[in-house]
């Protein structure tokens, strides 16, 4: 029996409803539990001197002062952790041609960015740590530093890793057709560099993790903020040689992820480490400094891209050049290749065309290491494609919606592979663009540009369509050698209370995971959603599963949870039947009682059920199957993702004195099929959005040439705050996936993937009449004026 | 010359209503110590350099960025934290709205974002949404987009004032 | 990170503080509203310090009417200079600067006497009490000294304050009939430093124009304030542009700064003239 989603009076329907989140009331009374809340007998606390130089060989290191420092108790090398944990190597079979060197938990004779950890100090506190770290004495020889992306692969610059003969991690094109006849014979061809910055997430909870080994037990424990808590076990049992089932990963409450918390990082396996060398937990806790040069970096790309349309503003063709540099080692275990190689397979994403070229290429250097952050690749590609459309309308004289319309897949023109080679089952673009058209009142909008303008008000109206890979099956990590799960499992279990357990795989940061499962068991068991309580993030506990990335909680772990609800459900029922004497077929389960389906009559609740099943079984037939308890697992297998789409638009305001832009309106039409929660889902993308706002127009890494981080503090970093924020205005379009039962597809990562896009089409839209232009984000002040001629040197 | 200067300062104080004597390192930021010693883990210790606002407190009816207090400047005075703002529920309203309004996502800015908020309101009136926002300008939150949390901060301030739009 | 601190020590009275600050052989550091300093010593920018908290001193703090001038203690703070009727009727400037610094929970507890000896070239109040022309109470081990603001600041975080002294008050000329008093400036988001900002005064005796985040320390800018005084106002961006002296960093170059002082410049002169933008 499937859900009957088009009918809204159908029976225990949460599904599609506002249901208030099981955990929030909890967090607002200030009763959340994050690792750094969570205090062990004989806990410890490890600080790390970390390097101060790009590029370093480490010559010697004296640590006897810094052991001498009241509360210390240990103080290691790299070298003392090297003896219990072996170094780890982060490619994928998959990404052909990746290459990256082993790395350790902390350098052992090479540092090779500013922030890699070096020494580690263990003691009583985080302030006598710190107090001693500033004693340790490390002797470094400054060694060549590669910072420039673009001249890496120069025969007269150094190479990082002289064992891996040359500065490239990776490089793939993506072909299709015949690109060059396609340019021959276009009617205009527009090309532009664009760049996107450094960033880095920010979350605001530092990255934490509390490792206890207990030897007597052969236990490790790791309290950790992670979105894979799974993953995780796997990865400490490898290096630490420890059984894989003697690791346990429990994961609280999370103070934000988006990305940064799903990786390996030197120093959370050293603090690992460390408890195994120590037999005690220990505590880290990154201090927001060091997060800057620690917590993994993102989007530092450059590119030259073109565009080829005909005269009717048919686009024939995009050839795009991908250059994107990511630090000093690929970040394990899902490596530093994927950004880049999303970018040249995201490319031209909603649009109909044929031709197409796109190339990415991935080197080394001297700095943080970069790797998948929210919407990966996404920002880019769509920064990309919408800017090249947008300029290609210029050039046409043709509106940026038109040529979009003229352009996009078709409604019907499903199931498709574009010239990237993605599969799409389902999209709804020019459905998503009547919306947006609608919602914003685009041509009232216009009037209100052409009045602003008449009194020397410079706003602008900015476009971006976009897709959004979720839901990834096993081709994302996977068929590349890693042990990643792209499967996930739930546990649905009923209580003596009719109450009902639902145990997990994915995990909650805060994006309501919860209370979406909690929906999906209620309305297919048929309970209150009160009645769910939802337990995730414990490998020791919860199904195995992958955990929270790449935008596939809902899809996937909800698929899960719907399939053993309905199991569940239909075991229920058939103790029920044996116990009124009633055919299965003609029950049902509805607000935890069951009942007859026909006439909704009540038949017995759920709790009394439950008192016969558990404390009177011996009045059961001795064959029933009484197992209130069922598991599923679910993979998408028919495609490799399941694509959203949606579009996105600004209205900005630009003062072209002096280079400000105020983001006056924000619109997002997005389509992640099955809406599960529209609150959350709506919270989701704006969240989202204003994530992609902090790329246009504030967040960047800056480093000099000696590869220093110049801006590594929150006064420095410039993070989207509310006072510059802008109201967004939220719609949607449901294509369910027909892969699952429930239809969902993803909506954590659409926001960010579309709003840098459609703020560089406002604000270029804005300054087309002064003949300026911009594409290298963010939009500064200075890059306004710069780009208006207005400052002289 | 230095024995007027203490490593260790006595503090008296009085922290959710309840009476507290403590001996604190003189370099202890307040949250540390709420955290540490009183086992009050609401307020969150995340820039320490008084950017993001996790760590805001009330001290002595003003919000105060806890990371730039420095305990032992705390002797005589009247915290309150969101655990004392839930338990006595002057804040009930507003954490409704959170909920209701999914102000929230991760949780980890809000005990501070719900303090700094309950200033604004606490002046009276039904603030615009700009003025909203001005005011949490120095409250950090990643997950929300900010637009959730001016929402509900502007219910609750119509509700205080009989003045429901909606 | 977690601050290092040498000791601390909470002062009594003025005489007290000044004692402490003494004893403590150039190793002492003032504790005001420990709004820079606790963040400067989070960050291990500075260590080691021995702390005299001052915080408690109530003769340092309120605002009075003198007459001609108008005082205020060193430790009223950013809120309180910002709401004082005093303050809003004779030294608008200051009042309008509180605005732009910071965030409320900042502006709660900053004092304007630890901005103006933390003396950060960024900060608006320096730039504002050397545009309205004040003098400085201070007092020492020897006693109590008045120093005109624009024998103040030194450099670069650097003030005339000795080790030993606490600044008390400041003392500011209340506005005239007709004085008109603005602050201008851009910043990247609200509450930010500056990227660039200007304080103009206008008063019968000609115009004061001091700038922030264009230098190592607030100054006058002469070359332009004569400009302004004779009606010059195209002589006065190009002198302003050229006596400044910003430096470049992550947020804007020394070019981009250079040229929104003049930017600033014409707002400002036009919020005067009420062609308010």
């Amino acid at each position: 029996m499937s859900v009957q989603f088009g009918n809204p009076d159908r029976p225990n329907s949460y599904i599609g409803k506002t249901v208030p989140r099981p955990n929030a009331a909890r967090l607002v009374e200030g009763r959340g539990k994050y690792v750094d809340d969570i205090v062990l007998p004989r806990m410890v606390h490890v600080a790390f001197v970390r390097s101060p130089f790009a590029h370093a060989k480490i010559q010697g290191i004296e640590t006897v002062d810094a052991a001498s420092v009241k509360g210390v108790l240990r103080v290691f090398t790299g070298a003392d952790l090297a003896e219990v944990c072996t170094p780890w190597v982060a490619v994928l079979a998959h990404l052909k041609g990746l290459k990256s060197p082993p790395e350790h938990p902390m350098a052992v004779d090479r540092a090779c960015w500013v922030g890699e950890p070096v020494v580690a100090v263990v003691a009583t506190s985080r302030a006598a740590a710190e107090d001693a770290a500033e004693l340790v004495d490390v002797d470094y020889e400054q060694l060549p530093v590669v910072t420039d992306m673009m001249t890496a692969l120069d025969k007269d610059t150094p190479v990082l890793h002289p064992e891996m003969g040359d500065n490239l991690a990776f490089q793939r094109v993506n072909e299709e057709g015949d690109l060059d006849a396609a340019f021959a014979g276009a009617h205009k061809i527009v090309s532009a560099q664009f760049s996107t910055a450094r960033h880095t997430g920010v979350t605001l909870e530092p990255r934490s993790i509390l490792v206890d080994w207990n030897p007597a037990e052969t236990q490790m424990t790791a309290y950790h903020a992670t979105q894979a808590p799974h993953m995780m076990q796997t990865v400490l049992a490898k290096h630490l040689d420890l059984p894989e089932s003697r690791v346990r990963v429990i994961c609280g409450d999370v103070g934000g992820s988006y990305g940064i918390k799903v990786h390996v990082y030197p120093d959370e396996v050293a603090t690992a480490a460390i408890a195994k060398i120590m037999g005690r937990p220990v505590k880290f806790i990154a201090d927001r400094l060091e997060s800057f040069t620690t917590d993994i970096h993102a989007r530092d790309h450059k590119i030259d891209a073109k565009i080829a349309v005909d005269k009717d503003g048919k686009i024939l063709g995009f050839d795009v050049d991908d250059w994107t540099a990511i630090g000093a080692y690929s970040v394990y275990p899902r490596t530093s290749a994927i950004e880049g190689n999303q970018v040249i397979n995201l490319c031209g994403g909603p649009y109909d065309f044929a031709d197409y070229r796109a190339k990415t290429t991935v080197v080394f250097q001297n700095k943080t290491p970069t790797c998948q952050y929210r919407a990966v690749g996404h920002p880019i590609a769509v920064a990309i494609t919408e800017g090249l459309v947008d300029m290609a309308a210029a050039e046409l004289g043709m509106d940026p919606i038109e040529i979009r319309r003229r352009n996009m897949y078709a409604d019907d023109a499903y199931p498709v592979t574009s010239p990237a080679k993605m599969r799409f089952e389902g999209l709804s673009h020019h459905q998503s663009m009547d919306k947006l058209v609608g919602l914003m009142d685009y041509d009232a909008l216009r009037a209100d540009q052409a009045a602003a303008r008449e009194k020397g008000i410079h706003r602008g109206i900015g476009i971006a369509t976009f897709i959004e890979l979720t839901n990834p099956s096993p081709f994302m990590y996977g068929i590349g050698g890693a042990r990643i799960s792209a499967q996930d499992g739930c546990t649905v279990r009923m209580d003596p209370d009719g109450s009902i357990v639902a145990l997990s795989g994915v995990t909650e940061q805060g994006q309501g995971t919860e209370a979406m499962l909690s929906q999906i068991v209620a309305e297919s068991v048929g309970v209150l959603p009160s009645k769910v309580r939802v337990i995730t993030g414990d490998t020791q506990v919860t199904p195995y599963g992958g955990g929270t990335w790449a935008s596939r909680g809902a899809g996937i772990g909800g698929e899960a949870a719907l399939r053993a609800g309905r199991a569940l459900r239909d075991s229920i029922l058939e103790v029920a039947a044996a116990m009124l004497q009633a055919d299965q077929s003609n029950l049902d389960i509805r607000d935890g009682e069951v009942v007859d389906s026909e006439s909704g009559t009540a038949r017995m609740p759920l709790e009394e059920l439950g008192r016969i099943v558990y404390f009177r079984g011996d009045t059961l037939p001795e064959d029933l199957p009484r197992e209130l308890v069922q598991t599923r697992h679910y993979i998408t297998s028919e495609y490799p993702f399941a694509f959203t789409n949606g579009v996105q638009a600004s209205y900005v305001e630009v003062d072209t004195d002096t280079g400000e832009v105020k983001l006056l309106k924000h619109w997002c039409v997005e389509d992640c099929g099955r809406i599960i929660n529209p609150q959350l889902v709506d919270e989701q993308i704006r969240g989202g959005i204003v994530q992609g706002l902090g790329g246009a127009l504030f967040e960047e890494v800056h480093y000099d040439e000696d590869g220093q981080l110049l801006n590594g503090s929150m006064a420095d970093y410039l993070v989207p705050m509310a006072a510059e924020m802008p109201d967004m205005i939220i719609g949607h379009v449901e294509t369910p996936t027909k892969e699952s039962a429930l239809g969902a597809k993803g909506a954590g990562e659409a926001g960010t993937a579309g709003a840098p896009a459609a703020v560089m089409n406002a604000i270029n839209d804005a300054l087309r009449p002064m003949g300026a232009q911009v594409s290298a984000m963010p939009f500064t002040p200075e890059r306004i004026l710069r780009a208006l001629g207005t400052i002289e040197e | 010359m230095s024995e007027m200067f203490r490593d260790k300062v006595e503090i008296d104080l009085t922290v959710n209503g309840e009476a507290v004597q403590a001996r604190v390192p003189a370099g202890q930021h307040a949250v540390d110590f709420l955290r540490q010693e009183l086992g009050l883990t609401g307020a969150h210790a995340s820039c320490e350099h008084g950017v993001c606002g996790a760590c805001t407190i009330r001290v002595d009816g003003e919000t105060v960025r806890g990371c730039l207090t420095l305990a032992a400047q705390l002797d005589g005075a009247d915290i309150w934290t969101v655990e004392g703002l839930s338990d006595t529920d002057a804040i009930r309203d507003l954490q409704d709205a959170f909920v209701a309004r999914n102000a929230l996502q991760c949780g980890f800015c809000t005990p501070g974002m719900l303090v700094a908020v309950e200033e604004l309101l606490a002046k009276g009136g039904v603030p615009d949404r700009a003025v909203i926002r001005e005011h949490l300008s120095g409250n950090y939150c990643r997950c929300t987009g900010y637009e959730a949390i001016v929402d509900a901060v502007e219910s609750v301030a119509q509700k205080r004032t009989g003045k429901v739009t909606s | 990170m977690k601050a290092s601190v040498g000791g601390y020590a909470r002062a009594t009275d003025l005489q007290h503080a000044i004692k402490l600050l003494d004893s403590a052989d150039g190793m002492a550091r003032v504790l005001a509203g420990g709004q820079s300093l606790v963040a400067a010593m989070n960050m291990r920018l500075t260590a080691g310090d021995l702390l005299v908290d001052i915080s408690r001193l109530s003769e340092l703090r309120g605002v009075t009417d003198e007459g001609d001038t108008i005082r205020i203690g060193a430790l009223t703070r950013h809120v309180e200079v910002g709401d004082n009727a005093l303050i809003k009727e004779h030294a608008p400037l200051l009042a309008d600067a509180v605005k732009f610094i910071a965030h409320a929970t900042i502006r709660n507890r900053g004092t304007i006497g630890g901005a103006l000896a933390h003396a950060d070239p960024a900060a608006e109040f320096p730039a504002c009490v050397l545009a309205l022309g004040a003098t400085l109470q201070i007092m020492g081990p020897d006693g109590g000294r008045t120093i005109a603001v624009e024998d103040f600041f030194l450099g670069l975080f650097e003030t005339d304050l000795e080790p030993e002294e606490v600044l008390m008050a400041i003392t500011i000329p209340k506005a005239e009939a007709g004085e008109r008093q603005v602050l201008q400036e851009v910043t990247r988001r609200s509450g930010d430093y500056a990227l660039a900002g200007l304080c103009l005064v206008k008063r019968q005796a000609g115009h004061r124009l001091t700038m922030l985040s264009v230098g190592e320390q607030p100054e006058l800018a002469t070359g332009a304030m004569a400009m302004l005084d004779a009606g010059n106002i195209d002589g006065a961006v190009a002198a302003l542009r050229a006596e400044i002296d910003p430096s470049s960093d992550t947020n804007a170059s020394a070019s981009y700064r250079r040229h929104i002082a003049g930017v600033l410049l014409r707002r400002a002169v036009d919020q005067m003239t009420g062609d308010v933008r």
